[in-house]
C-alpha cells in the first residue's frame, strides 16, 4: 500500500516498484492465461483492485498494463508497429510514455452493446426501417473486444443486408415519396414539438449534464460489469428519482428553432433515462449470469459466470408501452441443436 | 500528473448566432481546471458555469473524445487543434497551458465551411466530394474470399496510412488557399493502392477534384501546411499521387 500512495503522489513511478514488490494480480489468479484472460474477467479484476484501494493515478481508478518484457521480447519496433497508433494516443492523453512507464489502464463503458429488436432480416419492428451493427441485438458476449462494434456494422451490412434489404425494397419500388401532409406525420411532428416545448419551459436549476452524470454514476455502479439483485433494485429507484427530479428541475437554455445543442443532449437524455432503466430490470428479471450480464449471486466458485439454461434459455424482447407504464416481456426461446452452451473455464 | 496545480484562464471566444449573423470575440474566465483536464472538457466545464449564469453556452462539435471520429475542431491560439503535433482538440490537454494563459478560440475559417454557430462549422462539402467519387464499385451477389486478391503488404500499409484522414477539415482551415488537396489526395491515394479501388481510380481522381473546385475549396500550392497541422500526419506525398492520377486522366481525355 505504501507504494500505491507514493505512486499516487508522484513520489515514484511504476517503472520504480521492483519485480519481487508487485502484483500481477491477474497471473496470480488466472495463472494458465494470466493477462490472456477473456475481457470480462480482466476489467472486473481491475476494478475490483481499484474498489479494494489498489488503484493508481491521481484518482485511484487504473492499474498497471506493462510492456516491459513484451518490448524486451519482440523489441519495440515490433511493439510499435503493432500498437504505434493506440500507444500514441495513450502519450498524448496521459502525457506518460508508455513504451518506458507502464500503462495505466481502467474498464469503461463503451455503448450498449445491443439494443433495438430486428427480426433475422434486421428489420425493426417498424416497417422498412432497418438496424444493423450494435444497435440491434448485439452478437457480442462478455468477451467484447476492441472494435465489435466496428466488426457488427460490416458483419451486418456486408453478409446481411444485401440479402435481406432488397426483398423489401423490391416491393416499394414503385411506391411514391412519403407525403408529409398525413395526419400520422401531423401527430408526430406534434409530439417531438411539445416534448421540446417541455423541456424548454421547465427552467430548473440544473444543466442536461449535471443529469447525465448522475445517470452516468448509477449505471457504472449498480448496472456495471458486475450487478446484484440489490444494485439493480436501487438502479431503479434511482433512476426514477432521477427522471422525476429531471423533469421538474432540468434547464434547457436557448429556444427551439435555433442551433441548439442543449435540446440536442436533453432529448438523449430522456432517451437514456429510460433505455436504462430498462437495462435494469432486464437485468433483474435474468436470475443468471450470461455472456455480458454477470450477476454477482450467480457465479461458480472460480468468479466465472453461472448460467440458467432451465429457466433463462431465452431472448428477453421488452415490448414499449408508454412513458411511464412499465414495459412487458416477451420471450424468444432458444433451442440450441448443434452446438450446445458450455461452462466457460479460464482456470486451467 | 506532477503538475498538480489547477489553473485559471482567460477564454477568447468566437460567437456568432448564426451564418448570417456578425460574429465576434467575447471573453471568459474559467478557474480550477486540472492539467489534465482536456481541452473540450475544459469547455464543458465553461458551458456548464454560463448555463448556471443564466448566459447561451457556446456550441462546439465533439463525437467519439477518442480522436479518431473527425467531429471536433476549433483553431486554438491560431492553430487547427490546438498546440500539439498529431492530436485532434478532444486529445489535447490542458497541461499544454500555463496558468494564467489567455487562450483564443476559433471556429474553422473557410469558405466552403461557412459557420452554423460559434464554433461548429459545416462540412458537408467534404461528403459531397465524397459522394463524388470516394467510393470503389463492387459487384452484387456472393461475397468474394478475402484472400483471392493478394495484396502487398507495402500497399496495404500505405493504403491505411492514407486512410488514417478523419476528415476533420484541419488541413482546409490551415491551408491559406483553403484548399481541401490533402482530403481529396488521401481519399484518392487510400483507394488507388488496391486493387478494388485501382478501377476507377483516374476518374475518381477527375470527379474529386471537379468537385472541389465547385464547393470553392482553393488550390493547392504546395506549402505543406496541410501537412503539418493534419491530426493522423498524412503525407503530402498522396497529393503527388492525386496529382498523378489526375493528369493522366486527363491525358487520356
Amino acid at each position: 500500500m505504501e507504494d500505491v500512495k507514493a505512486i499516487r503522489n508522484g513520489a515514484k513511478k511504476a517503472s520504480d516498484i521492483e519485480e519481487k514488490d508487485r502484483d500481477y494480480y491477474l497471473e496470480r489468479r488466472y495463472p494458465a492465461f494470466g493477462n490472456l484472460v477473456p475481457r470480462d474477467v480482466a476489467s472486473r479484476a481491475a476494478k475490483e483492485r481499484c474498489d479494494a484501494g489498489f488503484g493508481v493515478n491521481e484518482t485511484g481508478l487504473a492499474v498497471f498494463l506493462d510492456f516491459k518484457t513484451a518490448i524486451e521480447r519482440l523489441g519495440e519496433d515490433v511493439i510499435r508497429a503493432r500498437y504505434g497508433n493506440l500507444f500514441q494516443m495513450y502519450e498524448k492523453i496521459t502525457d506518460v510514455d508508455p513504451y518506458k512507464e507502464p500503462m495505466m489502464i481502467y474498464p469503461a463503458v463503451h455503448y450498449t452493446m445491443g439494443g433495438l429488436w430486428v427480426d433475422y432480416n434486421l428489420m425493426t419492428t417498424v416497417p422498412g426501417l432497418y438496424a444493423i451493427g450494435e444497435a440491434n441485438f448485439s452478437d457480442h458476449g462478455a468477451n467484447r473486444l476492441g472494435a465489435s462494434a466496428l466488426m457488427q456494422g460490416l458483419a451486418d451490412g456486408y453478409f446481411v443486408l444485401p440479402y435481406t434489404i432488397g426483398d423489401y425494397l423490391s416491393k416499394k419500388i414503385q411506391a411514391p415519396k412519403v407525403a408529409t401532409d398525413t395526419p400520422a406525420f401531423d401527430a408526430a411532428e406534434k409530439a417531438v414539438r411539445e416534448k421540446i416545448d417541455k423541456l424548454l419551459a421547465i427552467k430548473g436549476k440544473h444543466t442536461v449534464d449535471e443529469f447525465h452524470k448522475k445517470l452516468g454514476n448509477v449505471m457504472w455502479e449498480d448496472v456495471g460489469m458486475a450487478r446484484s439483485k440489490e444494485s439493480l433494485e436501487r438502479a431503479i429507484a434511482q433512476i426514477a428519482q432521477l427522471r422525476k427530479e429531471f423533469w421538474k428541475d432540468v434547464y434547457v437554455p436557448g429556444e427551439n428553432g435555433e442551433f441548439n445543442q442543449e435540446i440536442e443532449k436533453a432529448l438523449r437524455l430522456v432517451d437514456f433515462l429510460e433505455l436504462g432503466e430498462l437495462m435494469a430490470r432486464d437485468a433483474l428479471n435474468r436470475n443468471e449470469s450470461c455472456g455480458g450480464h454477470f450477476r454477482v449471486e450467480y457465479q461458480t466458485p472460480e468468479g466465472e459466470t453461472l448460467r440458467d439454461d432451465e429457466k433463462y434459455a431465452y431472448v428477453a424482447v421488452w415490448e414499449y408501452k408508454g412513458a411511464d407504464t412499465a414495459p412487458e416481456m416477451h420471450k424468444e426461446e432458444l433451442h440450441f441443436e448443434v452446438a450446445h452452451p458450455a461452462q466457460r473455464n479460464y482456470k486451467d | 500528473m506532477e503538475n498538480n496545480k489547477l489553473m485559471k484562464l482567460t477564454l477568447k471566444i468566437w460567437r456568432q448566432k448564426d451564418a448570417k449573423a456578425k460574429g465576434g470575440f467575447e471573453t471568459y474566465q474559467v478557474e480550477g481546471i486540472s492539467p489534465d483536464t482536456s481541452f473540450l472538457e475544459m469547455l464543458d466545464i465553461l458551458n456548464n458555469k454560463l448555463i448556471h449564469e443564466g448566459r447561451e453556452p457556446v456550441a462546439f462539435d465533439h463525437d467519439c473524445r477518442e480522436g479518431i471520429c473527425g467531429m471536433c475542431s476549433l483553431y486554438i491560439n491560431g492553430k487547427a487543434h490546438g498546440p500539439d503535433s498529431e492530436i485532434t482538440t478532444c486529445q489535447l490537454h490542458m497541461r499544454k497551458f500555463k496558468d494564467g494563459d489567455t487562450i483564443t478560440i476559433e471556429p474553422w475559417r473557410s469558405a466552403a465551411f461557412p459557420v452554423i454557430r460559434d464554433l461548429v462549422v459545416e462540412r458537408q462539402a467534404f461528403d459531397k466530394i465524397l459522394q463524388a467519387g470516394g467510393f470503389v464499385s463492387v459487384n452484387t451477389g456472393g461475397v468474394p474470399d478475402a484472400n483471392s486478391i493478394p495484396i502487398p503488404k507495402a500497399d496495404a500499409d500505405e493504403s491505411m496510412d492514407a486512410a488514417a484522414c478523419i476528415g476533420c477539415g484541419a488541413c482546409v482551415a490551415t491551408c491559406k488557399n483553403g484548399s481541401a488537396m490533402l482530403f481529396v489526395a488521401a481519399r484518392v491515394s487510400s483507394l488507388a493502392k488496391l486493387p478494388q479501388g485501382r478501377v476507377e481510380a483516374q476518374r475518381r481522381a477527375k470527379a474529386m477534384v471537379a468537385k472541389m473546385d465547385e464547393l470553392g475549396f482553393g488550390n493547392c500550392t504546395n506549402t505543406g501546411a496541410c501537412q503539418a497541422e493534419c491530426p493522423k500526419g498524412i503525407n503530402i506525398a498522396h497529393i503527388a499521387r492525386l496529382n498523378r492520377e489526375f493528369l493522366s486522366a486527363k491525358f487520356k481525355d
